[in-house]
């Protein structure tokens, strides 16, 4: 059945999830399609960027109804925290 | 090769493209490679202000490696075409 790291991500078509990026940000959205250089496209999606402002951190949120994402900008991705 | 497939059903159609230095294009699509470099047409700078030395150009053809992302509309997509091509996809690269 699943052997791979990637099959597993196979499993999570059409569910939320949630990715981390490079450059602190972070994005939740509906996994539509993956390939093995984890190039992503997730719909209905928001997207995190954490700053840091006079050393209090601060986040900018954006949303968008249909994202492409490079692969070589992402670090992880997982189901999200129950909400 | 998905997304290079994904792509060219893109072309033709107003994408905005964010690379990863933060500067942000919205432009036609006009052709893209294996590599997922893209040929935007009518660029418009979605921030005019922070990038003035974008203002004029019209033509730009983008290097893949800089993409971090593409945002595009929900009726561009056929999703269930998607997550199938995606499906079929994870099975023959598995070797």
């Amino acid at each position: 059945m699943s052997n791979t790291p990637l099959d597993l991500l196979k499993l999570n078509l059409d569910e939320r999830v949630y990715v981390k990026l490079r450059g602190a940000r972070s994005i939740m959205g509906t996994l539509q399609a993956f390939d093995s250089h984890c190039n992503i496209v997730l719909s209905d999606c928001i997207e995190t960027k954490y700053l840091l402002v006079d050393g209090i951190l601060q986040n900018e949120e954006r949303e968008s109804e249909m994202l492409f994402i490079r692969g070589d900008s992402v670090t992880l991705i997982t189901t999200p925290e129950e909400e | 090769m998905l997304f290079f497939s994904f792509f060219k059903t893109l072309v033709d159609q107003e994408v905005v493209v964010q690379l990863k230095n933060d500067i942000e294009l919205k432009g036609t699509l006009q052709s893209v490679d294996q590599f997922l470099n893209l040929k935007l047409d009518n660029i418009s700078c979605t921030d005019e202000e922070k990038y003035p030395h974008l203002v004029s150009v019209r033509n730009i053809f983008i290097r893949g490696s800089t993409v971090r992302y593409v945002y595009l509309n929900k009726n561009m997509v056929d999703t269930n075409l998607l997550q199938d091509a995606t499906r079929r996809e994870a099975m023959s690269e598995r070797k």
